[in-house]
């Protein structure tokens, strides 16, 4: 991989048991900062549980044993001494169905900055709800109503919502799990283009199920089937020239 | 790539107040033990009290010796062949007392010793040689071994609830007696025993020989009068509202009725049913049949609200194929939706039952503190409830009183944790599929 | 010919039409014929047309001979009497008709009654006889329509199948009949409590002492302040939920949050037996250990006299609140495990920890829940009786002292009401008044919590 670029995460043969069952079989892959990079694959392939660990998310479900080693700046996110509350402030996370809390719109940005305590004032406060919801192209539309709950707005604003919700904390890397696979097309593309925006900031994973999304939003692609790496490279290169017969299969639609 | 980059010189520069918010979430989890540990204190320190008060209620004192049925304290003018009354009317207790007297060696003229003497056992034991001596009459003149049982303040005082320590006027048994008590119980005549009585005997003033017979009974026919009536119309009722009844306003009326009682305090049940069975109907007062209504009536919300979820559980798939096979939707219904709600049901049904076995507000209205000495023969006789017996002995002040209550407090709490216990392994057992 | 002798024999004569109908249809089957339904069917009818009608008649009729007694019994009454006596002392009456099944009888029974009462008594003895004669009759009426009517053609299962839905329909009725029951039952008693003392003198007075004694003194006024027996209901009912709703609802968030699932599966067995405890039971533990103890821990302290009594609003609400935790915490358990786990994440994934996430995102969440069954509580502890009767003192006192006895509500039904009673004196009446009181006031209750709650419902689906 092209050695100029920095490495953001790495995960180094990463394996999760669910209650004891396999559900990831040693992924080693890297995330190279200030990239979008796509996680494809047929549904229960293992992509999602992969996201997931990269924030310790699957630290709350029950039964759930990772191994192996998943590096942060160098650092081993699962050491005992990384904090977890700490990593998720810099690994942040959306969801694939948008969850605002049920308070109002200026709130839910509010919420992360609230409990990290990043905001000194209530006008630094404003400024950071603001500065989320520009980032995350969605404050033209709600300046007038900030105090309205967050589940009064469309399925796509409430999306964006979420993620000025991610944004807000100012974490370092982004993890999205399926962002639009509960949108209609018009918010699945506003979406997107808010990714290809975010890029220049942060460092993205997406877990898509769609693969012209995949081909549209990121930079590199990682494709995953029964829990295991298949193959991972430039998104170009994946799209037009796959090196295994199971990612041509997948692309071509044979299976997933 | 150096390993101290700006970047990860970030997470040590931004202050997220970790140390602070961890202590929060100490505090946070120790005031969730801190509030489970006091629910489980209560409820130990509850059934502590009763158990340590209670236990000893199953067992009683009894004194075993042999009894001269003489002829002269019985019939001294031998008139019981023209006047039988005599026999009702003999003095029966100086009978045990001339006999536990002599067996103490008590001189006849110690009058105080004597009357000491008379208090060791229960008075109870007039009704006990009557009944002896009137069964068989042959009897007269002989001797006999006669078990009676203790007063209740020798049973106190053997059961080691009276404290010796206290000057001896100030206590319910004398030093004298508690000699007796020693001595007697050296031969072995004085023994404690399983107290069939608590179970046996009907309502009496005094303690020894008050047991929960009554209520017990009065408690089987409310509970078989509940299950009777509830348990079909209840289920009846879930049946229409949830297979059969549009949603509009009326079922909507239905619906808000049936949350709404299954909420309303029992004592209101208890008014209703004074009001409507004992003047309206004329149904006798403290008759078991008015508190099996009653009963029948607060419970019934509650089967119809099990009944209902348990109908809702049974997958649509079973309902659509056996409408598909012909079957018409009373059938549909009877034959396969219910068998499959049965145990959800049956599971609701014995808990609301053992709700309504442990109710005692609405028969207090309905005259079920009724101070009843027979066994009830009919669900409309007089009769009592084992958790109104409870009040009744509650208000009572003796210690042998507070044994007897927390006894029956035990019983009744056995019957509950046995029906429950059922429910429990109704619902495991038919969980497995 | 008692009334549950005709039942039986008319039970046992639908059981023999069942049969004999049944037969009949399989014997009609047996020849070849193509029946509409099934033989049991046939017999079920059959087996409805003796019971049913008969049964229906004894009822009403029954309640129809009741209701004549009264009438005869109040019309006999006041032509001996002069006329004076009002149709609102009715029950006095009814109390003869009591008296004479061998139960409490009047305290004043004049010649003129005992007359009465035994030509009553034959004339209603005659009506019960006939009435059960003509159930026989309609019973025997039905068993020979539906035995001659067994035929091919007959569509037995159909009628079956209706009459069973609108036994259905009935049943579901019921409910609506009780609060009926409830509501008119105590409505006419309480109004006939208001004609004989104003309103005023009930819902504004401050003084409780419906004694006789009083009511000579008072000229037939009596004391029936409600306002010393709400006090108390309520202040031992907030004692009560001071204890309860924080421990509940601690425990709750415990149990939902953070307990293992074994840990789960022996902490929710053990506070379910606390709700299935009887309340006479927690009655008589507050009565012999707590208040006791109470009582005693006061004395130590001070070294002398107790400022706790044994009957008092602590120990009272103490217990009380003992017997709500349950309640509380397993709502609420309900409530906050029904809060869709995507906020949880949500909240988590912004690094939250868990209890910011519990305390800023899945309890506001659950707020209304929870409000709701705060309500239910309270309404249940503003209706319990046994605890507050054994451990609450009978004093209908006005004071703001907690260490200090009250009366509630719901002990002065009971104190009312047990006992001789004499039904149309308003010390009994004023029980109803007590009782409507307080359906009203749960009833309001209850109603504003499955508001919410439907609400709720509505918001998460």
């Amino acid at each position: 991989m092209d050695s100029k670029l920095k490495i953001k995460m790495r995960g180094l043969d990463v394996k999760v048991f669910y209650g004891g069952k396999g559900a990831l079989h040693g992924i080693t892959l890297d995330i190279l900062e200030n990239k979008v990079i796509a996680l494809i694959g047929p549904s229960g392939c293992g992509k999602s549980t992969f996201l997931r660990c990269l924030n310790r998310m699957n630290d709350t479900i029950e039964g759930a044993l990772v191994t192996g080693r998943i590096l942060l700046d160098e650092e081993d996110i699962y050491d005992p001494s990384v904090d977890v509350v700490e990593l998720r402030a810099r690994v942040g996370m959306v969801f694939q169905k948008p969850n605002p809390f049920p308070k109002s719109i200026y709130e839910n940005v509010a919420y992360g900055p609230r409990i990290h305590g990043l905001a000194k004032s209530r006008t630094e406060l404003d400024e950071i709800v603001e500065q989320s919801l520009i980032k995350a192209g969605l404050f033209n539309e709600v300046k007038d109503r900030l105090h309205d709950v967050g589940t009064s707005l469309s399925g796509g604003q409430q999306q964006r919502l979420c993620i000025a919700r991610a944004i807000a904390v100012s974490p370092e890397v982004i993890l999205m799990d399926e962002p639009c696979s509960a949108l209609d097309p018009i918010a699945t593309a506003k979406i997107e283009e808010l990714i290809d925006d975010l890029r220049r900031n942060y460092t993205i994973a997406i877990v898509t199920h769609s693969m012209q999304q995949a081909a549209r939003v990121s930079q590199f692609t990682a494709m995953f089937h029964l829990g295991n790496l298949v193959e991972v490279g430039a998104t170009d290169t994946i799209f037009t020239s796959p090196q295994e017969q199971r990612t041509q299969d997948y692309i071509t639609g044979r299976f997933g | 790539m150096s390993l101290l980059s700006e970047s990860h010189m970030k997470p040590l520069t931004r202050n997220i107040g970790l140390k602070r918010r961890y202590r929060a979430e100490k505090r946070f989890r120790a005031y969730g033990l801190i509030a489970i540990c006091t629910g489980i204190f209560f409820l130990g320190a509850l059934l502590w009290s009763i158990f340590s008060h209670g236990y000893s209620a199953f067992w009683q004192t009894s004194i075993t010796l042999p009894v001269r049925l003489d002829a002269a304290v019985i019939d001294p003018q031998n008139r019981r062949d023209k006047n039988p009354q005599v026999l009702i009317t003999a003095n029966y207790p100086i009978l045990i007392r001339n006999a536990l007297s002599e067996k103490l060696s008590i001189a006849p003229d110690d009058h105080v010793g004597l009357r000491q003497v008379n208090r060791m056992f229960s008075s109870g034991v007039r009704v006990q040689l009557r009944k002896m001596v009137f069964d068989n009459p042959q009897l007269i003149g002989t001797t006999q071994t006669v078990t009676v049982l203790a007063a209740a303040d020798i049973d106190s005082a053997v059961k080691g609830q009276i404290n010796l320590a206290v000057p001896e006027t100030k206590r319910k048994v004398s030093d004298r007696q508690v000699e007796w008590i020693h001595e007697l119980a050296a031969d072995g005549s004085l023994y404690k025993a399983f107290n069939t009585g608590l179970f046996t005997f009907a309502a009496s003033s005094r303690p020894e020989t008050s047991g929960l017979g009554a209520a017990l009974i009065g408690s089987i026919y409310m509970i078989l009068i509940v299950l009777a009536l509830s348990l079909p119309i209840g289920v009846a009722a879930a049946i229409y509202l949830e297979e059969y009844a549009r949603k509009n306003r009326f079922t909507d009326l239905i619906e808000i009725n049936i949350n709404n009682l299954a909420a309303v305090p029992s004592i209101v049940f208890g008014l209703l049913g004074l009001a409507i069975f004992i003047n309206f109907f004329g149904l006798p007062r403290s008759a078991s049949l008015v508190g099996g209504l009653v009963l029948a009536l607060m419970t019934l919300p509650t089967i119809i609200i099990t009944t209902r979820s348990a109908l809702r559980a049974v997958p649509s798939s079973i309902r659509s194929a056996a409408l598909g096979l012909g079957a018409s939707k009373i059938q549909m219904l009877f034959q396969h939706v219910l068998p499959l709600a049965a145990p959800g049901i049956l599971t609701g049904t014995i808990i609301s039952l053992a709700r309504a076995l442990g109710e005692t507000a609405p028969l207090l209205l309905i005259g079920m503190v009724a101070f009843v000495a027979n066994y009830p023969r009919t669900p409309m006789d007089p009769a009592t409830a084992l958790p109104v017996q409870i009040y009744m002995w509650a208000s009572e002040a003796e210690r042998a009183f507070v044994e007897r209550t927390s006894g029956a407090i035990i019983v009744l709490l056995m019957f509950l944790a046995v029906m429950n216990i059922a429910a429990v392994l109704l619902r495991r057992r038919f969980e497995q599929p | 010919m008692s009334v549950s002798g005709v039942i039986l024999i008319v039970l046992v004569f639908g059981g023999a039409g069942f049969f004999l109908s049944r037969a009949r249809a399989r014997a009609i089957e047996a020849h070849g014929a193509k029946m509409h339904s099934r033989p049991h069917y046939y017999g079920c009818w059959t087996c409805l047309l003796i019971v049913l009608p008969s049964l229906l008649f004894l009822f009403f009729w029954n309640i129809g001979v009741n209701i004549y007694a009264e009438r005869q019994t109040l019309a006999h009454i006041s032509y001996a009497a002069g006329g004076d006596i009002e149709r609102s002392d009715s029950y006095a009456p009814l109390q003869r008709i009591l008296g004479q099944k061998g139960i409490a009888s009047t305290r004043q029974s004049e010649n003129y009654m005992v007359q009465g009462g035994i030509e009553l008594a034959a004339g209603i003895k005659n009506l019960r006889q006939a009435g059960a004669f003509a159930a026989l009759l309609l019973s025997v009426i039905g068993f020979l329509a539906g035995f001659w009517g067994t035929k091919a053609k007959k569509r037995a299962r159909n009628r079956v199948e209706r009459v069973t839905l609108w036994g259905l329909i009935v049943a579901s009725t019921f409910a609506i009949l009780t609060t009926m029951g409830i509501v008119l039952s105590m409505l006419f008693q309480t109004i006939s409590f208001f004609r004989s003392v104003p309103l005023s003198n009930f819902f504004l007075g401050t003084v409780w002492d419906p004694r006789f004694s009083v009511m000579a003194l008072e000229g037939m006024l009596g004391r029936f302040g409600l306002i010393p027996l709400l006090a108390g209901t309520l202040y031992i009912a907030f004692v009560a939920m001071l204890f309860a709703v924080p421990i509940g609802l601690f425990a709750a968030v415990y149990m939902a949050e953070y307990a293992t699932p074994r840990m789960r599966g022996i902490i929710k067995p053990l506070l379910e037996i606390l709700a299935g405890i009887p309340t006479i039971v927690y009655g008589f533990f507050a009565l012999v250990a707590v208040g006791p103890f109470l009582r005693d821990l006061s004395a130590s302290i001070t070294g002398g006299q107790g400022f706790i009594m044994a009957q008092s609003v602590l120990t009272a609400g103490l217990v009380m609140g003992i017997m709500l935790t349950p309640f509380v915490s397993s709502l609420s358990d309900d409530i906050i495990t029904a809060v869709p786990r995507s906020l949880r994440d949500g909240s988590l994934g912004l690094g939250a920890t868990q209890s910011e996430t519990i305390k800023r995102v899945v309890l506001p969440a659950a707020l209304p829940g929870i409000v709701a069954a705060l309500l239910l509580t309270a309404s249940r502890a503003i209706g319990e009786t046994m605890i507050v009767v054994l451990a609450a003192g009978v004093a209908a006192s006005l004071t703001l002292n907690p260490f200090e006895a009250m009366t509630t509500i719901t002990v002065k039904i009971v104190n009312q009401l047990t006992g001789d009673l004499e039904f149309n004196s308003p010390q009994t009446l004023v029980a109803f008044a007590l009782g409507m009181t307080l359906f009203v006031l749960t009833l309001f209750m209850n109603i504003f919590a499955l508001y919410i709650v439907r609400k709720y419902q509505e918001h998460y689906e």
